[in-house]
């Protein structure tokens, strides 16, 4: 399961840097440095030893069996090798960082971001189920978003970063497709069961869509023409991230997805005739292009770029050895640009320009930063010695002589060639003009070398492009076979690694390589001059521009058209939409099903009275709702006329909670109609108020006509089975309370929650808000400044000790008799409503210093606490365990878990009510100690005033 | 009976469709508690009128109350007052922060209706004309 923890390490651990955050930059570093390398420890320690045995280890996670859906993870080769480089280079990157970031202030962002980043791309690379895969890529998306825009406060930043996850983020939806396709295939997103249907999935007639939609996902992700302009804009990520991201790591991504898939979908005339035009072409004009930057970090851009290509190029080619040079290239290329990425940092940090044409005289000032860049720049460049070197050769190779091109064999290796020119001419370029052309800005301070731990990565990386470059068999010859096989299997081709294989055609392609890039860089001046600006704009990005525009402004035209600012206009379609779709079932053929006269009951007497009541309630409601608290009190009627229909339909729970919770609501209401106007006016436009009475008479009729139809229906229920087993399984006869605190505990916990959740939401809003209180009510007169009644006052304090009995004892009895957590909840939130109520908020407050954010917190606790206990005896989440116990005096007592889990309901309950009525209670400006009742505005007499 | 309890909420749900339609938030508020309750009642009546059925587990007796429906309502009822207590705050907030409670809130005053906004430019424009004028 080790497999497991390479990639989850970072991605769960991301985290910790920004806890650390006010600990210093030293810290958090730190903090990222270790987790980035117990991942590496565990891989070096545990992984490598068997995956140079040649085994392929897997780790399994069972995420959504029903779906087919695993967290499955593989350690190949391939994998193996990928790991090394995002660990090995994130490592050297988090240390260049520390230096590079300085006192920046958000240094612990960063590093979390890097190590999220660092642990998707983890995932990616391990990844054995495909979806898993593309969940992983989608997160190196958002997150390399994250990084690019880094320096949010720049508009360049902010542009490249949203370009680059609109380009990336798109191809990760293709992706997503092609994967989807292709599973569907063969029935299994598992890439070993890919790699073993090869024959399958390539002869069925969806191959070429899956295959397109997939190969769209890598050449995004790799800055593939035509999509190559967004890494330019990420250009305006903090160096260390370029260094990371846009060298070594997710631009690789792509060029991974393509080795990794080639067993299973490569080596077809499709992928052959998709994949290598697409990276010749990017090899060739990418290189041009990069000749041409005088920003430096632009410059190794599109050498990534055009690097790119040439991988894609030979992976598109799928022969043998063609895979091993691009494979050997994957790592060359990741060592040698991370270290230009670093040096460019570094003289972007020490000179404060990357400007070619302001840089200049650096080999005086920045020796060593000049000896490694330079080193690096002959790497890039591919001259001999150098690790460069070796896997041009080898692709230069591997470009001729390709069958499936017939007669326009010749075109490979002429496009490869003039690729290779162009990189030689601006691998001179870069080091050239950058530190060995003359000063051409005097600068004040001289910029000088940085600190020794800020170069160690750089030279750590040069040093391995000399190694390798000078003893290849032994520096990579073992990990390149290790690899190799892991992709090739049984297809292994025999090679050696060597500096000089004879007078070869690739030789001779090397050396006109070298003539021709030497050439153009001494005619440089000419050549700057007659490009000009030309074809520098890619067109692409001006057509991505364009798109998204346009997305964007017919996204605005539409909304803007939905949603005018004006609650009843949406309110109202809303409304005629569900009018619409709610009136289906009574069509015409369907009508006769749904209203047909079946079994009624005849009217009863009881019932009939609080239907009226009920109806009488709601149209008083109506035609009083511009005198507001008329409107209020008849709606009060309403409502205590459902809980009289409640009570009489044998739901008694029902309306014991209808009734509490109708006193708190009218409570609430009128403690802030207290700061609203009382009248509501009269509103112009009579043809609205005509096309929204039409509307509701429809809805009403609807929604009548619909009650009707499942009322006459003979009952099917499923309650039966929670009838027979309430007893026996959840040890309560009050099956409403078993149902709620047991069988769908987990409902209620969510909905306790959300109710916690309203009342922070409330405190938010009314968190240092004060409302001017009124001085006048609505007629113009002053409020009287009588103190509380004195009988309700007298008579509260009593009551309370009554009402808090009285709710223990519906509380404890709730799981067999009506009552229960949210009923008592109710009534001792009314009783203590009451004390403010009756001798206002000053007197009540001195008396109840609950903090009662702390009680809704308690009882959440306990709710959930309750339902982890019986995890811990190996039972599901909430299963309640019950038994009784003799207590002296009293007899047997139940008691059951699910109490415990009703208790924190009844806290929860209590605490929100509390901090709404208590919120609401002190917006006017009360002074908490203040006993004073005067002082109180006693949301009661608006009532009498009114 | 049935058609008599079917035609109370349906009133009773007309009458809070129409509330909430109002372009003030007090009467949303009225108008999202009437349709609540309305609601209740439907998603209780789901299982039927059951007229003195027994709701508690009692020995000897087969016929009960349809628990389900009743569990769902009661949860709710106590979430509809959280609900009602939220936009009532809201309604409260908005009316201190904006000065009056219409529920377009802000964008009320400044509506972007077509024959508001060019009037609105026109005496911004005429302010800047005599601005000009006397400097």
């Amino acid at each position: 399961m080790s497999v497991l923890l390479v990639p989850l390490l970072p991605l769960l651990l991301g985290w910790i840097p920004l806890v650390l955050g006010r600990r210093g930059h030293v810290t958090t570093a730190w903090s990222a440095g270790l987790v980035a390398a117990a991942s590496f420890a565990i891989l070096l320690g545990v992984h490598a030893p068997a995956v140079f045995a040649g085994e392929v280890a897997f780790a399994w996670v069972r995420w959504a069996p029903s779906l087919g859906l695993d967290l499955a993870f593989r350690m190949d080769g391939l994998a193996f090798l990928f790991c090394l480089l995002v660990l090995g280079i994130g490592l050297l990157v988090i240390l260049y960082a520390y230096f590079y970031l300085g006192d920046t202030k958000y240094h612990a962002r960063f590093y979390a971001f890097l190590l999220v980043f660092m642990g998707a791309m983890l995932g990616v690379v391990t990844s054995e189920h495909m979806i898993g895969l593309v969940v992983f890529w989608e997160i190196t998306s958002v997150s390399s978003f994250l990084l690019v825009g880094f320096n949010n406060d720049t508009e360049a930043a902010r542009r490249g970063a949203r370009r680059a996850l609109g380009v990336t983020g798109l191809g990760g939806l293709c992706l997503l497709g092609g994967v989807i396709v292709i599973g569907h295939l063969v029935d299994s997103f598992e890439l070993s069961v890919w790699i073993a249907q090869r024959s399958v999935i390539v002869a069925n007639a969806w191959y070429p869509a899956g295959l397109v939609l997939i190969l769209l996902g890598a050449f995004t992700k790799s800055a593939q023409m035509p999509f190559h302009f967004w890494l330019p804009g990420a250009m305006s990520a903090p160096t260390p991230a370029s260094a990371y991201l846009h060298s070594a790591t997710m631009v690789k991504a792509g060029v991974f997805l393509l080795v990794r898939l080639s067993p299973a979908l490569g080596d077809t005339s499709l992928w052959f005739f998709i994949v290598v035009p697409v990276g010749l072409v990017t090899m060739m004009v990418a290189a041009y292009i990069a000749m041409f930057q005088h920003d430096i970090k632009g410059l190794l851009a599109y050498s990534t770029i055009s690097h790119l290509g040439l991988i894609t190029a030979l992976f598109g080619i799928s022969e043998p050895l063609a895979i091993v040079a691009g494979l050997l290239h994957i790592i060359n290329h990741a060592t040698f640009k991370a270290s230009l990425f670093m040096a460019a940092g570094i003289v972007d940090h020490e000179v404060h320009t990357r400007d070619l044409r302001e840089l200049g005289g650096l080999r005086r000032l920045m020796p060593v930063t000049t000896v490694l860049a330079s080193i690096a720049a002959a790497a890039m460049a591919g001259v001999p010695l150098l690790n460069g070197f070796l896997s041009k050769e080898m692709a230069f190779q591997e470009t001729l002589g390709l069958s499936r091109l017939g007669e326009m064999q010749w075109v490979a290796p002429f496009v490869v060639t003039l690729g290779g020119i162009f990189s030689v001419a601006y691998s001179l370029r870069f080091a050239w003009e950058a530190f060995f052309a003359e000063p051409k800005v005097q600068r004040e301070h001289p910029p000088h070398d940085p600190p020794r731990w800020m170069q160690a990565p750089v030279f750590v990386l040069v040093g391995l492009c000399v190694v390798v470059g000078v003893m290849p068999a032994v520096a990579v010859g073992g990990l390149l076979e290790v690899v190799a096989t892991s992709v090739l299997g049984d297809r292994m081709p025999e090679y050696h690694l060597a500096i000089y294989h004879g007078v070869n055609t690739a030789l001779f392609m090397s050396i006109m390589a070298f003539a021709v890039g030497g050439l153009i860089f001494s005619w440089r001046r000419r050549v700057l001059d007659w490009q000009g600006g030309g074809i520098l704009e890619p067109t692409a990005a001006n057509a991505y521009h364009n798109f998204f525009g346009r997305v964007i402004r017919i996204g605005r035209v539409v909304t803007h058209q939905l949603h005018d600012h004006s609650l009843s206009r949406y309110s109202a379609v809303l409304f005629s939409l569900l009018l619409v779709v709610g009136s289906s079932p009574f069509w015409p053929h369907e009508a006769r099903d749904a209203l047909v006269l079946r079994t009624t009951t005849a009217l009863q007497a009881a019932p009939v009275a609080f239907c009226s009541l009920l109806a009488f309630g709601a149209i008083a409601t109506l035609v009083f709702h511009r005198r507001r608290i008329w409107a209020l009190l008849f709606m009060g009627v309403s409502g205590l006329a459902s809980a009289l229909l409640f009570a009489d339909y044998s739901a008694p729970d029902l309306a014991l909670t209808q009734i509490s919770v109708e006193f708190g609501t009218t409570v609430l209401i009128l403690l802030a109609l207290y700061y609203l106007p009382w009248k509501t006016p009269r509103e112009p436009r009579a043809p609205a108020r005509t096309m929204h009475a039409v509307i509701a008479v429809l809805c009403g009729t609807g929604i009548a006509a619909l009650t009707y139809g499942v009322l006459t229906r003979p009952l099917e229920s499923i309650s039966d089975f929670y009838v027979a087993t309430s007893k026996t399984h959840g040890g309560g006869t009050n099956i409403v309370n078993v149902i709620l605190v047991d069988y769908r505990g987990t409902d209620t916990l969510g909905e306790i929650t959300v109710l916690a959740i309203a009342a922070l939401s409330i405190t938010g809003m009314l968190s240092g808000f004060r409302a001017r209180r009124p001085t006048v009510d609505s007629a113009g007169r002053a409020w009287s400044p009588d103190t509380h009644p004195h009988l309700l006052a007298v008579m509260a304090r009593p009551l309370l000790s009554l009402v808090l009995l009285v709710a223990v004892f519906v509380l404890l009895r709730g799981h067999n008799l009506p009552g229960g957590g949210f009923i008592a909840a109710l009534m001792t939130a009314v009783a203590l409503i009451l004390q403010f109520l009756a001798n206002g908020y000053g007197f009540a407050r001195a008396r109840l210093r609950f903090d009662f954010v702390k009680v809704v917190a308690i009882g959440l606790a306990l709710a959930l606490f309750t339902g982890l206990g019986s995890l811990l005896f190996g039972q599901p989440f909430l299963t309640s365990n019950y038994g009784y116990f003799p207590i002296p005096l009293v007899g047997d007592v139940e008691l059951a878990t699910a109490m415990l889990f009703d208790l924190g309901v009844y806290l929860t309950v209590v605490g929100v009510i509390m901090i709404m009525a208590i919120r609401l209670g002190r917006i006017g400006g009360v002074e908490d100690a203040e006993p004073e009742p005067e002082l109180v505005p006693a949301p009661a007499e608006p009532g009498e005033a009114g | 009976m049935e058609a008599f309890f079917a035609a109370a909420i349906g009133i009773v749900a007309a009458c809070g469709v129409y509330l909430l339609l109002r372009p003030r938030t007090f009467s949303v508020v009225l108008g999202l508690t009437l349709l609540s309750y309305a609601v209740n009642l439907f998603l209780f009546s789901v299982g039927r009128l059951q007229h003195g059925k027994a709701p508690i587990l009692t020995p000897g007796v087969t016929d009960y109350a349809d628990p389900i429906p009743q569990a769902l309502v009661l949860t709710a009822i106590v979430i509809g007052l959280a609900m009602t207590a939220f936009v009532v705050v809201l309604a409260l907030r908005m009316n201190a922060d904006v000065g009056h409670d219409h529920a377009d809130g802000d964008a009320h005053d400044d509506a972007p209706t077509k024959g508001v906004r060019p009037k609105g430019d026109r005496t911004k424009r005429a302010r800047t004309k005599s601005q000009e004028r006397r400097s």
